[in-house]
């Protein structure tokens, strides 16, 4: 499936400094519809700082990024939109209940129908708690909940954060569930991990250590 | 201006100049201050205190010079990421507030013997005073943050803001002051000024202006040398942390 | 657009879930009201009632200021909205909206409660309300970035109020003037002009140091 086509979302020659000290340089990374990307890495490889990168938050010190052949520089609101992003900390305001949270986030990214929301909300197994803050909810919770949001509004690219920390064997099934979907329908998803999580083959693999450089790519 | 715009050639340029505006700073302040208090005329009104007009003036006009370099540096940091910028607008804000500091003093000292009262809330005198808060403002949030890099970026923002605001806020306090104060009193250094006051004035503008310039130096220096010790010591602990 | 009012709802909704945050900064406005008819006397507190009432608001509007970014600074939702499709000019000026509607508009409902108190003039109330319609929405908008520019600083409350308190001097100064009929339309005039100017520049300026502040 790879051969032939040009890369839907492409990174060449990034580095990344941050602190004034280098994290890495020379990372590239070329995804097709339905790919899945591991991140791995020791702490401190900087697999956050790629996946910023990644999401046009942080600006890399060297190489570019393309979406279908366009530096994602060019129009920074537009790879906004096509990308959800979960990183560690969720966003979840405390007084606020899981559903209007969940309908929150979800039309700041498009105008979702309050069902869509419900949807996501039963494949996460947190539909009788829809109605409870966010206070209330155990940090496992409050993790299915931030991960609600990849269901409710559609978007091309998933950027995922250590997104297993805190989910119980239900929670990984749903998450390895939705990633599934996702990537049958065409989506891309990246993952840095620490906890094993499932992923139907092909996976590719980009590994980060602190002498970085090399790069090992290679379907596993 | 791009000359500049490489660290370790500024610093050489830095060293080389030093001496020569140290030098310069001395000599016309020297002269001046010989000008102001010996040679030139005590005022037929205000008799002797005139004199301190010539340390409050060109104060006034190098607290509002040294802001405008704070916002060029801030802004040229901002836009064009210049390397040295940012450095020049944090090491010259200080010296702007030492200078606002003293024109509000030498002003109070001035006003005591000249209106009867330490303070007036005339509008140049209030402007002053809003520009000292301005200058307060931004050293303390540049230092306010555990990350230089962090502070140095909210600083510039903030300068500009401060630039921007500065005309509306001259405007406002100028139209305040007509609207609580009869227009009877009489401006101070308004009315045109003779040539045997005007020379010490100069000389005094240029020796201090040149005092500025050693200080911006120095402290562009020192800063440089902490920047790069700092850099030092992450190079230094990076490799004992990846040989363990 | 649903973005931009999905953002002024939640911030409406957080806000009246905390009602007792807007209570207390409305107190604090009369609480430095009374403050001033203490320290001045009873006698002499209609001439200055335009003045005390102005600076009691300003005070107040200061200490609302955290809330408009610090939580989402804190719980991470920051770099959502930046990598939200909504221009982040845009999410600033809907916190804008919000923080007015939960700040200034309930300082502009206790004025003349608190004018009346302070024996406030007959002829300065429609002058003190409209000077505050105006004025208010600029203390927010400037308030907006001075919150923005402090955040993850230390002691950032009295850094907020040191960096815009100097910043909304000509607020004051044209806010007490409009009280005074004598001084006619200009005052509010130039309010108006500096709300335009602040509408134009503050969330531009807001937005780039929200941008660095969570890198």
């Amino acid at each position: 499936m790879t051969a032939g086509e040009a890369p839907l979302f492409r990174g060449e020659d990034i580095a990344c400094r941050r602190g004034g000290h280098e994290l890495f340089h020379g990372v590239g990374f070329a995804l097709w519809p339905g790919d899945a990307l591991l991140l791995t890495g020791p702490n401190g490889s900087g697999k956050t700082s790629l996946l910023q990168v990644m999401a046009g938050l942080r600006t890399p010190s060297a190489g570019r990024l393309d979406w279908q052949g366009r530096d994602i520089r060019d129009d920074l609101a537009a790879h906004a939109g096509r990308l959800h992003h979960i990183g560690h900390r969720t966003g979840s305001r405390a007084i606020l209940t899981a559903r209007e949270d969940l309908l929150f986030w979800s039309r700041v990214r498009a105008p979702v129908s309050r069902q869509r929301c419900l949807l996501a909300l039963a494949r996460f197994d947190l539909l009788h708690l829809r109605d409870l803050p966010v206070q209330a909810l155990s940090s496992g919770q409050q993790r299915r909940l931030a991960l609600a949001r990849l269901l409710a509004a559609p978007a091309d690219i998933w950027l995922l954060d250590e997104p297993a920390v805190g989910l119980d064997l239900s929670g990984l099934a749903s998450l390895e569930a939705a990633v599934a979907r996702h990537r049958r329908s065409g989506g891309l998803v990246v993952i840095a991990t620490h906890t094993p999580v499932e992923l139907d083959n092909p996976v590719r693999g980009l590994e980060l250590d602190r002498a970085s450089g090399q790069v090992p790519e290679h379907g596993s | 201006m791009h000359a500049l715009a490489n660290p370790t050639r500024f610093m050489r340029l830095a060293g080389a100049v030093l001496p020569w505006t140290v030098a310069a700073a001395a000599v016309f302040l020297a002269a001046g201050l010989w000008q102001a208090l010996v040679v030139s005329p005590p005022d037929y009104q205000q008799g002797e205190t005139v004199r301190i007009m010539y340390v409050h003036v060109p104060s006034a006009w190098l607290s509002m010079f040294i802001y405008m370099v704070v916002a060029a540096g801030s802004a040229s940091f901002l836009i064009w990421k210049h390397p040295l910028a940012d450095v020049a607008a944090q090491a010259a804000a200080p010296i702007g507030a030492a200078f606002t500091a003293m024109a509000l003093a030498t002003g109070a000292i001035w006003g005591q013997p000249t209106w009867g009262t330490w303070w007036v809330w005339d509008a140049r005198l209030t402007s002053v005073l809003v520009l000292l808060f301005l200058y307060l403002g931004y050293i303390a949030l540049v230092n306010a943050f555990d990350d230089p890099e962090r502070g140095a970026r909210a600083g510039a923002v903030l300068a500009l803001a401060g630039v921007i605001n500065i005309p509306i806020i001259k405007f406002s306090v100028d139209w305040w002051n007509t609207l609580h104060q009869p227009a009877s009193l009489t401006r101070l250094d308004a009315p045109a000024i003779h040539s045997s006051m005007l020379v010490p004035l100069l000389l005094m503008v240029a020796g201090l202006f040149m005092y500025f310039l050693a200080v911006l130096i120095i402290r562009m220096q020192s800063a440089m040398l902490v920047r790069r010790s700092r850099a030092l010591g992450r190079v230094a602990r990076g490799t004992a942390g990846s040989r363990a | 657009m649903t973005g931009f009012f999905a953002i002024i709802l939640r911030e409406l909704r957080t806000g009246l879930r905390h009602l007792s945050d807007i209570s207390a900064v409305l107190a604090f406005f009369a609480l430095v009201a009374t403050l001033f008819a203490f320290g001045v006397g009873p006698r002499t507190l209609g001439d200055l009632a335009g003045g005390v009432l102005w600076t009691a608001a300003l005070l107040a509007a200061m200490l609302s200021l955290d809330r408009l970014f610090q939580p989402d600074h804190d719980d991470g939702g920051l770099v959502l909205l930046i990598l939200s499709p909504v221009p982040l000019e845009l999410v600033v000026l809907a916190k804008v909206i919000a923080h007015w509607l939960t700040a200034g508009v309930p300082i502009l409902v206790l004025a003349p409660l608190l004018g009346l108190a302070l024996q406030l003039p007959e002829g300065s109330l429609p002058g003190l309300l409209t000077g505050m319609a105006l004025g208010t929405p600029i203390l927010s908008l400037l308030g907006a970035l001075g919150a923005a520019l402090v955040l993850g600083a230390r002691r950032a409350g009295v850094l907020t109020a040191l960096l815009i308190l100097p910043l909304v001097i000509p607020v004051l100064i044209f806010g007490v003037a409009a009280t005074d009929p004598a001084n006619g339309a200009a005052p509010v005039l130039f309010l108006a002009a500096m709300l335009l100017g602040a509408l134009a520049l503050c969330p531009w300026a807001t937005a780039a140091a929200l941008r660095q502040s969570v890198l």
